[in-house]
């Protein structure tokens, strides 16, 4: 993950075969999306 | 009373690659430990070394106070040990029925409490489906049989990894319910789940992973108040 970060200049995120966001790191990295996508939420 | 299973200070290799680096925790009875880390931290390792599948490079793995390190795996599983693999490993050729049948059996002190019967009840999806092959499931009928099939194994302690992984939101969310069923009922469990913060809500305490190391510890609940650290150790 470090190492996707450092390297790449974008990055797409999917999850269950969706993209749900595809930005530069920075974006990335704040997206609420995203940051759901890796934390998950209750069930 | 010693807890059902203790690790401690594991260490596991891939060749070179020092997967586990002396990993230590224990899973009483009847406690729900969650067991969180991103992807290649070692989760899976460390439930397939503490299985036996996997041998352990250093440490130690104890069942109920007893010294069960190198144990194959289907000793572990006599002792109480359920376990749910990634990937769920059901046998494609065999029918439903068969595949719930063919391991069942009281536990390791005569427990009865999962019937057939009692397994079907909790989930009807898998007796409508009963002589389908195990090739023919959706994804989350093969997880419920796959849990269907440990819990006929009558056991102390079910091992449950990547629990939800690739399955449809509505039926993510019958697993949970069936995994907090389970919980319930006193069995002891170990659960790996991409969600973070649903393992967190389904469990009593939980463990961080990174690099093969603990990083947090503690109160399921009050991990989840640590976001910060936990976006740092889980998120992007």
């Amino acid at each position: 993950m470090d190492a996707v970060f450092r390297i790449a200049d974008r990055i797409t995120v999917m999850v269950n075969g969706r993209v749900i966001a595809s930005d530069v790191p920075e974006k990335i990295r704040v997206d609420p999306a995203v940051r759901e996508a890796y934390l998950g939420d209750e069930h | 009373m010693a807890p059902l299973l203790t690790l401690t200070e594991l260490h596991a290799r891939y060749g070179d690659s020092h997967v586990l680096r002396g990993v230590s925790l224990e899973i009483p009875a009847g406690v729900s430990l969650g067991l969180l880390g991103r992807n290649g931290m070692g989760k899976t390792t460390l439930i397939r070394t503490a299985m036996g599948y996997v041998r352990a490079a250093g440490g130690t793995v104890d069942w109920q106070g007893r010294k069960v390190t190198g144990a194959p795996p289907e000793r572990m599983a006599r002792l109480g040990i359920g376990y749910v693999p990634e990937g769920r490993g059901i046998f494609p050729n065999l029918s439903v029925r068969e595949n719930l049948v063919m391991t069942a059996r009281p536990g390791p002190e005569g427990a009865r409490d999962w019937t057939f019967e009692r397994v079907l009840t909790t989930f009807p999806r898998l007796a409508e489906r009963l002589a389908h092959g195990g090739q023919q499931l959706s994804g989350g009928e093969q997880q419920m049989l796959a849990i269907g099939r440990a819990l006929l194994t009558n056991p102390r302690l079910l091992i449950l990894d990547e629990a939800t992984e690739g399955l449809a939101p509505l039926i993510v969310a019958e697993i949970w319910r069936v995994i907090a069923e389970i919980r319930g009922t006193g069995i002891a469990t170990l659960i790996v789940d991409r969600n973070a913060r649903a393992v967190l809500a389904h469990t009593d305490r939980a463990v961080v992973l990174e690099k093969g190391l603990v990083v947090m510890a503690g109160d399921s609940a009050a991990l989840a108040a640590e976001s910060e650290a936990l976006a740092r150790h889980l998120g992007v």
